[in-house]
């Protein structure tokens, strides 16, 4: 059965194998969309017609590479600034709400800690059309009520921050909460009893020791907003994202250039991953 | 000593109920509300359960939302199948030198956008796709099959994107697991099997639940995979929804069809919660 039993060798090999094969089905889609995005072809399929970085680097006429596409490269700045804005309010809010549930009483603490986690099991489409259609009832109301057009309630850059922050929100919160559960409380107290103040002591002592988790979960907020597809669809406005301006290509037919972003966002994101892993590491080391 | 503290509530308690009642709490009761509402034939909005009465008239909605709901528990026990071997071969079989780097190298894609992963099984998968040349050429095959937009590359796909929220609560179950429960029922002659279903299954309980409410739910509100990998006459529930608001326009009965989907959604975690006799909270984190 496990490490430390004797197993018979049929069934150890047998184990390997199914390892090995799951393992082949995990890389296999990323594997070859990276390695279709250099072959020089027009489409992102076998045979193999040689290296080319055609579908990075060419700048037309027969074909248009990734740095020379204009539509793909403002979504992936679109992507950015939405993941930027996302991260910042997500940490700060979800942060917040990790010392608010921490350290804080009061009444209904239960009833509203339990509707601070429901954003994590609603369906992401249901956050989508469900703040689509309260934005757009509330530019109604303003528009008839007092003649004023406000570009925020409607599908726009803003709509989609707030949508994707409404649960990334949940899952810092979360991630504070279980580092700020390790807290030693006697620190805190201590620095009390020697006269600082509570904001000194969340200054100076909480928020060093928070800082893997704020650090980890912003990273992660990031990733998550970068590549939110469910929600963003409903709130999407003129500046499309880069997964949905992706899906939009997939849909109608695609060039070797989705394949040439999906290797950008493979080894990118793969970078982050790897980066985030030691600093978190290193801050569970302390 | 006692205002300041008070002072912190607020200062916490304000960002925390604004983001809770403007971006959670109103937009569902809006939601709730559209999906009462329709226009009478003054063209005048009114009150009325038309957009409920439509789903439950017309075959094809009842017949979707019922498939979606089946599909997404299917995914779920698959899903569990495929990741539990895996899980238990990181955490228990192989050597503890290798399972810090199998299970880095297990999280990797995971990291990347669903879009990117769909696509990858896209362009392995369909007709002029890179399996069926593969195949073609080494002569196993005469001519290309579509192996694309069917219900099992459906299922497949969805498997192969939710895997991930399934296999680290079993890790971390299986992780603080005792190594002497396995070897003390060993010893005193308990056969795998009961090892398995006596042992380890009931440990790994609290892991299995929160991993299979996080799939599920994702397997009921994915939209990209049944929209990129499903045949064009398996409709996903999602697509229902976004058909009526970005198609036909219908906001009164996209939310209908929206509420029912977040009703379903509730239940059956709520459903899973007693069942395994868990909470939210617990098997969230």
């Amino acid at each position: 059965m496990i490490r430390t039993l004797p197993q018979p060798r049929s069934y150890s090999t047998s184990f390997t194998c199914y390892i090995i094969l799951f393992y082949v089905f995990l890389f296999a889609p990323l594997v070859i969309t990276c390695i279709l995005a250099f072959n020089d072809s027009n489409f992102p399929s076998l045979p193999w017609k040689g290296f080319s970085l055609d579908w990075f680097l060419a700048d037309g006429p027969d074909r248009i590479g990734l740095f020379h596409d204009r539509s793909n490269l403002t979504s992936i700045w679109v992507s950015a600034k939405t993941a930027f804005w996302v991260s910042i309010l997500s940490v700060t809010v979800g942060t917040m709400g990790a010392f608010l549930f921490e350290q804080e009483e009061f009444r209904g603490k239960q009833a509203l800690y339990f509707l601070a986690l429901t954003p994590l099991v609603i369906p992401g489409v249901i956050l989508g059309i469900s703040l689509l259609l309260t934005a757009n009832s509330l530019g109604i109301f303003f528009e008839d009520r007092f003649g004023l057009d406000i570009e925020l309630l409607r599908p726009s850059f803003w709509l989609v921050v707030l949508g994707q922050f409404s649960f990334i929100a949940t899952f810092v919160l979360l991630v504070v909460s279980a580092r700020l559960k390790k807290f030693d409380a006697s620190l805190e107290e201590a620095a009390l009893n020697l006269g600082a103040t509570r904001r000194q002591v969340i200054r100076h002592i909480t928020l060093p020791f928070l800082r893997p988790a704020l650090v980890g979960s912003g990273a992660v907020a990031f990733l998550m907003s970068f590549e939110n597809f469910n929600t963003t669809l409903f709130l999407v406005g003129s500046e499309t994202t880069l997964p949905i301006n992706l899906y939009l290509q997939v849909r109608d037919g695609s060039t070797p250039i989705i394949n040439a972003v999906s290797f950008l966002l493979i080894v990118s994101t793969s970078t982050l991953a790897v980066i985030n892993l030691i600093v978190s590491k290193r801050g569970e080391g302390k | 000593m006692k205002t300041h503290f008070r002072l912190g509530l607020f200062i916490f308690l304000t960002p925390v109920l604004l983001w809770l009642l403007l971006l959670i709490v109103v937009p569902h009761l809006e939601l709730l509300m559209m999906s009462l509402q329709g226009k009478d034939d003054m063209g005048k909005a009114v009150w009325t359960f038309a957009n409920y009465r439509h789903f439950f008239v017309e075959k094809i909605y009842w017949y979707t939302f019922v498939r979606t709901a089946l599909y997404a528990i299917t995914v779920t026990v698959l899903t569990f199948c495929v990741t539990f071997p895996v899980a238990f071969y990181i955490t228990k079989v192989v050597s503890p030198k290798f399972s810090g780097f199998l299970t880095i190298l297990l999280l990797m894609p995971f990291w990347v956008s669903e879009l990117v992963r769909v696509y990858g099984w896209m362009i392995l998968l369909r007709e002029s796709g890179v399996i069926n040349h593969l195949l073609v050429s080494s002569g196993l095959m005469d001519s290309p099959v579509e192996m694309l937009y069917n219900d099992i590359s459906m299922l497949m796909g969805l498997v192969y994107t939710s895997m991930l929220f399934m296999v680290v609560p079993l890790i971390s179950a299986l992780e603080g697991m005792d190594d002497s429960l396995i070897e003390a029922a060993h010893d005193l002659g308990a056969s795998p099997l009961t090892i398995f279903f006596r042992i380890i299954i009931p440990y790994a309980a609290p892991g299995i639940t929160s991993g299979s409410i996080v799939v599920f739910m994702l397997a009921l509100g994915n939209y990209l995979t049944p929209k990129l990998m499903g045949g064009k006459n398996s409709l996903w529930f999602t697509e229902q929804i976004y058909n009526e608001f970005i198609a036909s326009f219908n906001w009164n009965q996209g939310a209908a069809f929206g509420f029912l989907l977040l009703a379903l959604s509730s239940v059956i975690i709520w459903f899973g919660l007693k069942l395994s006799r868990q909470e939210l909270g617990r098997a969230l984190s």
